[in-house]
């Protein structure tokens, strides 16, 4: 009887599904253009879900085998399914291997099922809960009716109601496994995440590569949305990509703004694009909601708004204080197994908060409006952006054409905590006698904030000016003691025209050291942290450097529980403390309270804002120095060569 | 502030709304911009006028500097401007009146200080003049409109707040004290119209005899505070301005009246 039931169960299931996978698709294409590699991608799929994707998984050991046993063994009992029930292969082997396969399978499952019994509060619930349950009787249904076929017991054995209990098994096993991968249970992840690993927007971050810049949007096409105002307004692969997620709740584990009680979850946010491009409301979600958000309330389809411009109107499919909630530190991209570019959507959508809407939060509009008139965030003279250096005789581009280092100020030339790095900067780079110039006033904000904050067009604006600038000096590299600019300029700059090297200061600094041009003492203080700046770690990949210019002064790092690419977010970023979205703490409270915890009596930081951040926290807590103020503090007084003609003149006086 | 709840216009019909609006001019880096008190104006068109009700129009050059700031006004979500082209040096009162008697807004709102040229300065008080219209001047609230009148509250110093009945049709100047205007979009921006209307000029005679200078902060008399506690400091911070030791003189002739005026010109050293 099996081997009637069974090829119509398996071809009936897989014509179902590939209906179910039409019908996805067509979801998919609701979204904008988006050119890809179809073959190329579809080519590179295999290695960037076996190496890439397998990376990410693998930082959870254990999680990371049992995937491996559950979805390896999977694939190959499925293949090996169809071959051997479904096309009735007489094959000895193959049923051997459908066994091998299916128990390999079981084992996984085994664990699933373990890690369902008291799942940690990241993942979800609901139909997740079903799915050991679901692979068990795949496996064990599957594994059960291959017996006979392996010839390990007579074709007639058990009677005809043990086959149909067998039958039952395996039907409840192939609807979720293949129907649901098409229709949407939580083996939708499978069909869509391989996709998205081919489609990808960002195929340069697979192979170790990295693409952190924002998209520029096209803003002479007046016929294309101003980012994202309905979820057809996503581009079809990021989509895709919403569709891919797994709903491991990774990213709400790293998630600051989450952790700080902020209406901000990554993976509710991902689930909710999914419910804007199938259509409904967010009542069917089981994971943890945005903190102080009941789920339920909210919904919505691909063709209307997600955020409505009135808080009066309603509810639409997410409400705007959870876009602004996000810092983009990247955590949650960083952590994602199936590579989500949350960050890229958020933005995607403020950007149409705040340029059709011009609905910016807070202190949104007047920094938005300061940018525009004066160039910088802060609304000041821009005449006054050297008053900080007017005892330092600082050789101006201007005067001067070329350098080898264009010193970047940023816009921390007019906050006078960051004068103070600035000026450390500057001690270190004329006594390593780096020959060095500044632009002056002629420097307007990279754009930063304006882009994160959504306004495109302010952030392109000065974006070409800036260019323009840049491009009328020689000069080596570009060095900042601002990760934002580093980022802004290294990496979303190119789009306009403006390829630099550009480079933090500590790697500078760490340069300089290996090259022996620094005479430094000895660091003498007591232990000390590093806290890694997001725009520098997670979007430029820079943890080495900073950790060995402290190295160089004799610093021995203490390093915190959360570092390197899992550092937290001072939530200094993403125009986060403009906007100010009340949670229930403070995003730099709980970072101190991490760095608190190594017992550092100081901790060495390496942008601005983290500097500010983490100094506005009340005591008791370390004290905030710049790697640069470390440094400049062990230099030897006077420079090396310098020294060398003093004793000369020495010992001529002498002699 | 309970903008919404306030039974905003309860008229029969429509509410026709207009508002002028200038290039400003930003304080420190002499950008063009929306200016400051207008782009308020506007805001309190908002509150009173849905978008098609609430006309906007600007008379003067319309250069690109002008064009990108009177695109900041669009911004705010408006979809025209009527821009009168009046050359430099050009009158704009009588374009603006022209303007007014054709379109026949009920009431006309704009900035208590333009911010370049002859800006808002004196334009509403003469237009309201040759319209014959009230005039309300330094505008912080319109509390209510019902049919012909409105309740509105002027701002004057020190936070205080005067309740006014006006007659409708009237001109309104706006003061700093009136909601802050809502952010100006890039969307809106760019999509809205500027209506170009060419209009008669009228050469502006007085002006060509005026001389301009930047403007300079007008000296403060010290107010030297003799208090003891910080509550007395705090009531002269917040206290009324109160002519102290000063006169009324009425119904005197004229040559007391200058004797009068002269004496304290004297005394205050004005004078020597």
């Amino acid at each position: 009887m099996l081997d009637v039931v069974l090829p119509i169960l398996i071809f009936a299931a897989l014509a179902l599904a590939l209906a179910g996978a039409v019908r996805r698709v067509r979801l998919w294409r609701q979204g904008r253009p988006s050119p890809v590699s179809v073959l190329g991608g579809l080519a590179a799929m295999p290695r960037r879900y076996l190496v890439d994707l397998h990376h990410v998984v693998a930082r959870d050991k254990v999680f990371a085998n049992t995937h491996v046993a559950t979805g390896g063994g999977f694939v190959a009992a499925a293949v090996l399914l169809i071959l051997v029930h479904g096309f009735q292969l007489e094959s000895r082997l193959l049923s051997w291997a459908l066994l091998a396969a299916t128990a390999v399978m079981f084992a996984g499952a085994l664990r699933v099922a373990a890690r369902r019994k008291n799942p940690p509060a990241r993942l979800s619930r609901g139909p997740w809960m079903r799915l050991p349950k679901s692979l068990f009787a795949f496996a064990s249904g599957v594994f059960l009716v291959t017996l006979p076929t392996a010839g390990v017991l007579p074709a007639s054995f058990g009677g005809w109601a043990l086959a149909a209990v067998l039958a039952l098994a395996v039907a409840w096993g192939i609807g979720e496994m293949f129907l649901g991968m098409a229709w949407g249970g939580p083996m939708k992840h499978a069909f869509a995440g391989a996709l998205h690993l081919a489609f990808h927007r960002r195929p340069e971050r697979f192979g170790g590569g990295r693409s952190t810049g924002l998209k520029p949007l096209d803003l002479k096409d007046s016929t294309a949305p101003l980012g994202v105002g309905k979820p057809a307004d996503f581009t079809w692969n990021q989509l895709l990509g919403f569709d891919a997620c797994v709903q491991c709740g990774r990213c709400e584990a790293m998630c600051p703004a989450f952790a700080a009680g902020q209406p901000l979850n990554p993976k509710k946010l991902i689930q909710d694009m999914v419910v804007g491009l199938a259509g409904g409301t967010d009542a069917a979600y089981a994971g943890s909601p945005y903190p102080g958000k009941p789920v339920g309330e909210h919904g919505g389809d691909a063709h209307s708004p997600i955020v409505l411009r009135d808080v009066r109107e309603g509810r639409a499919l997410v409400d705007a204080e959870t876009l602004w909630s996000c810092t983009t530190c990247r955590a949650c991209v960083e952590e994602c197994p199936m590579m989500i570019e949350h960050v890229d959507a958020i933005v995607d959508m403020r950007r149409f908060l705040t340029m059709e809407h011009g609905n910016t939060p807070n202190k949104g509009r007047e920094v938005l409006e300061n940018l525009a008139t004066t160039d910088n965030p802060g609304g000041f003279d821009p005449a006054s952006r050297m008053n900080w250096a007017a005892d330092l005789d600082l050789p101006l581009m201007a005067k001067r054409g070329t350098a080898d280092v264009l010193l970047w100020m940023g816009d921390g030339a007019f906050d006078m905590r960051n004068q103070r790095t600035l000026r450390a900067l500057v001690k270190v780079l004329r006594a390593a006698q780096v020959d060095f110039a500044v632009l002056g006033n002629e420097e307007l904000d990279s754009g930063d904030v304006a882009r994160r904050l959504g306004d495109e067009a302010s952030f392109q604006t000065l974006a070409v000016r800036n260019a323009a600038t840049l491009a009328k000096y020689r000069f080596r590299e570009i060095v900042t003691c601002d990760p934002h600019s580093v980022h802004v300029l290294k990496n979303e700059y190119p789009a306009f025209g403006a390829s630099y090297t550009v480079t933090h200061h500590s790697t500078f600094i760490s340069n300089l050291m290996e090259k022996g041009r620094l005479t430094l003492g000895e660091w003498t203080g007591g232990r000390v942290t590093y806290h890694d700046p997001c725009y520098l770690g997670r979007y430029n990949g820079e943890y080495e450097a900073p950790r060995k210019a402290l190295k160089g002064i004799g610093i021995k790092v203490v390093e915190m529980e959360r570092s390197g690419f899992r550092s937290r977010c001072c939530g200094g970023g993403g125009g986060a403390p403009i906007t100010d979205i009340p949670g229930k703490r403070r995003i730099p409270d709980m970072r101190i309270e991490e760095i608190n915890a190594t017992k550092a009596e100081v901790v060495a930081v390496g942008c601005p804002q983290c500097t500010a951040m983490l100094e506005g926290v009340v005591g008791p807590r370390p004290e905030v120095l710049d790697i640069a103020e470390l440094v400049a503090a062990q230099l030897v007084t006077a420079p090396a060569p310098a020294r060398r003609a003093e004793e000369a003149l020495e010992a001529e006086v002498a002699a | 502030m309970q903008r919404e709840d306030n039974g905003k216009p309860t008229g029969e019909q429509a509410l026709k709304i207009a508002a002028l609006v200038s290039v400003g001019r930003h304080p420190v880096t002499g950008r063009t911009r929306r200016a400051e008190y207008d782009a308020r104006a506007v805001e309190i068109g908002f509150s009173l006028a849905k978008g098609e009700d609430l006309y906007l129009v600007h008379a003067g050059e319309c250069s690109p500097e002008a064009e990108a700031a009177l695109r900041g006004y669009l911004g705010m979500g408006i979809g025209a401007i009527d821009v009168l082209q009046q050359p430099a040096g050009s009158d704009v009162v009588p374009a603006l009146e022209a303007w007014l008697r054709t379109a026949a807004p009920r009431i006309v709102l704009c900035g208590a200080r333009g911010e370049t040229g002859e800006g808002s300065g004196l334009v509403p008080f003469l237009l309201a003049e040759r319209l014959g219209w009230s005039l309300v001047s330094g505008l912080a609230e319109v509390e209510s409109v019902v049919r012909d009148t409105m309740t509105v509250l002027q701002a004057l110093p020190r936070g205080q707040r005067r309740r006014l009945k006006v007659r409708l049709p009237a001109v309104v100047t706006v003061d700093g004290a009136a909601h802050a205007a809502r952010q100006s979009a890039f969307g809106p921006a760019r999509r809205g119209e500027l209506r170009r209307k060419a209009f008669g000029t009228n050469p502006d005679g007085a002006a060509r005899e005026w001389t301009i200078a930047p403007a300079r902060k007008r000296p403060k008399r010290l107010k030297i505070v003799k208090a003891s506690s910080a509550r007395d400091r705090f009531k002269a911070a917040a206290a009324k301005a109160e002519g102290s030791g000063g006169q009324v003189l009425n119904g005197v002739p004229a040559q007391q009246g200058a004797e009068a005026i002269l004496k304290l010109l004297r005394e205050e050293g004005v004078l020597r």
